[in-house]
């Protein structure tokens, strides 16, 4: 499960925004490791960071300072542009609110993701047993707004491994369903992770979606606390 | 997606296109209108039959009011030089609204084109008889025996209707004219028909030998003359409205790309988190903006139709708007380029969107 290099690497991680003349330090110096393959839960209340950490993983905003890297990559050193293509093939996404294009089908949805990253060829056999196993053959054909919660995080899963990232980052992937469709997504998440050895770094807010994780993270503050 | 895009929102998507569409439809309008006018000017100066035009001093391409003051005289001269068969001035007045009144002597005119092709009645018959074309009767709804006031003084009886083509919209007697206006012995132009055709260069020669300072023309010259880009008046009127369509293109695309954008915000969010670059995200907001200015085109060239329609419905029956296939490119083309101008701004404030602001957007 694990390899001897890790997946990601932070060390005195900091984040600070300013919010006109006030400065405001959403990560003060955190330390964090996660090993390829691993399954990690990063939990905390509101305002602890946990947001800002899952941000700069995902490229989205650069770190104030310390070091991070994913698989090798610095992503102190990154240009604006370094950070689009982390995202393009580096890293995928699954947030809260599922976050599909509601003008395209679920089909369209993962299509678009692989046109952005270049890859224009036929889906690989993989992508089509995921689509399996996800329980979404059915419903690609359809639009978001008719899918149900559970269907449309199924195929928000999908378009994020569907480029093969080095890591899959997911943030509250369960907050908007209910309890069925939230264990559903979870070993949905798990059976990724071990059938695949696909690495996951999960927020969550909720200690029985931590628990499908190999290890759980608690941040507060802007630190990790354990 | 792009198309998906439009989809989402028809009802703009059919206002912008319609609004494009209006600017192209100017176009094609103007262009039309242009060179339905001068086209029908060019093929009534053919159909008088003439080889060669003599007119006043300082006339324009398009202005044929202004008399010789001894025009009947100057016609007895040309029709007495060698290879001259026949020769008859007209006197065109003007009766407003860019219109006028052509007044002919019928024989004259009859020996050199063959004569008109009476729909209804018949030749001039009493004083204040006219002639008018199929086109200007339909427009008119006038047949033989109606009455027709042009407040120059005289209400004329309509004695025919004439197939169109031949000099004027409206014929009266030239002596009836010259009277009304007092222009005795006063023609417009002078029309000159030649023997053969080989001897229309040397009797051109002659006249203008003749003719010192009269603007002499054969009928050909004169129909090339007749056109678009000789005549700056047409040709500043067609720069402005091209320059209006550019803008109400641009403007149109500006707005609906704006409120896309606005709407979108998430969405470019999520392009954003999946490695959209700000070139992708600039070139989708193209692409619609091109379809939008596609579609516009479409919408813009079938208004046409209706544009000529109303034309000939509704407007004075010397306007004629000709349907112009071949400017459908050109305005196409330039309601592409007001869309793509339109779309810069909104293309460049999407594609600068910060990915967290954008996502947490709702």
């Amino acid at each position: 499960m694990t390899d001897e290099r890790p997946m990601i690497e932070i060390h005195g991680l900091k984040k600070v925004f300013h919010t006109g003349e006030v400065e405001v330090h959403a990560l003060r110096g955190v330390d964090l490791s996660v090993a390829k393959g691993e399954f990690v839960a990063v939990s905390g209340p509101s305002g602890s960071g946990k947001s800002t950490l899952f941000h700069i993983l995902g490229g989205l905003t650069p770190p104030t300072s310390g070091s991070v890297s994913i698989a090798g990559r610095d992503l102190l050193s990154m240009t604006e542009a370094e950070r689009t293509e982390l995202r393009k093939n580096g890293v995928g996404f699954v947030f809260q609110k599922y976050n599909l294009l509601p003008t395209l089908t679920a089909t369209e949805n993962i299509e678009i993701a692989r046109d952005i990253a270049g890859h224009h060829g036929p889906r690989s056999a993989q992508f089509e047993e995921i689509v399996k196993l996800l329980g979404i053959g059915g419903r690609m054909d359809h639009k978001p707004r008719a899918l149900s919660g559970g269907e449309q995080q199924r195929v928000a899963i999908a378009r994020a491994i569907v480029n093969d990232p080095a890591l899959l980052l997911a943030d509250e992937p369960t907050g908007n369903l209910d309890s069925e469709n939230s264990e559903a997504v979870l070993k949905i998440l798990r059976d990724l992770n071990e059938r695949l050895g696909q690495t996951i770094l999960m927020i969550t807010h909720d200690a029985e979606a931590a628990s499908f994780a190999h290890r759980i993270v608690r941040m507060k503050d802007g630190r990790i606390v354990n | 997606m792009v198309w998906e895009n439009l989809k989402h929102r028809p009802v703009r998507t059919f206002l912008s296109a319609i609004f494009i569409g209006i600017s192209v439809t100017l176009i094609l309008t103007m262009v039309g209108l242009s060179r339905g006018v001068l086209d029908d000017v060019r093929e009534r100066a053919r159909g008088s039959g003439a080889d060669i035009v003599i007119r006043p001093p300082n006339s324009t391409v398009l202005a044929f009011s202004g008399n010789m003051p001894h025009g009947e005289k100057i016609v007895d001269l040309v029709r007495q030089r060698p290879h001259v068969t026949v020769a008859t001035g007209v006197l065109i007045e003007s009766i407003g609204n860019f219109q006028s009144i052509t007044g002919i002597n019928l024989d004259e005119f009859n020996a050199m084109s063959g004569g008109f092709h009476y729909l209804e009645g018949g030749p001039f018959q009493r004083p204040d008889d006219l002639m008018v074309d199929e086109s200007y009767a339909d427009s008119k709804n006038l047949h033989a025996g109606s009455s027709l006031d042009l407040g120059n003084g005289q209400v004329w009886h309509i004695c025919a209707v004439v197939e169109p083509g031949k000099l004027s919209q409206l014929i009266a007697q030239r002596n009836r004219l010259q009277d009304l206006y007092s222009a005795t012995g006063e023609v417009s132009v002078i029309y000159v028909k030649v023997d053969q055709k080989t001897n229309v260069p040397s009797v051109l020669d002659d006249l203008m030998n003749l003719l010192d300072g009269y603007p002499i023309y054969t009928i050909e010259q004169l129909a090339n003359m007749i056109s678009v880009d000789n005549i700056s008046l047409v040709k500043g009127f067609t720069r402005v409205v091209i320059g209006i369509a550019v803008v109400v293109g641009f403007l149109v695309v500006l707005l609906t790309m704006y409120t896309a954008v606005l709407e979108r915000t998430r969405e470019i969010g999520i392009l954003k988190a999946l490695g959209a670059s700000p070139g992708y995200i600039l070139g989708i907001l193209m692409r619609e903006s091109i379809l939008l200015a596609v579609c516009g085109s479409i919408a813009g060239i079938v208004m046409t139709y209706g544009s000529q329609f109303l034309v000939h419905k509704f407007a004075p029956p010397f306007l004629r708007q000709a349907i112009v296939p071949d400017w459908w490119p050109y305005a196409s083309g330039i309601s592409m380029i007001g869309a793509v101008l339109g779309a810069i701004y909104p293309g460049l404030k999407a594609a600068r969107q910060d990915a967290i602001e954008a996502l947490s957007y709702d």
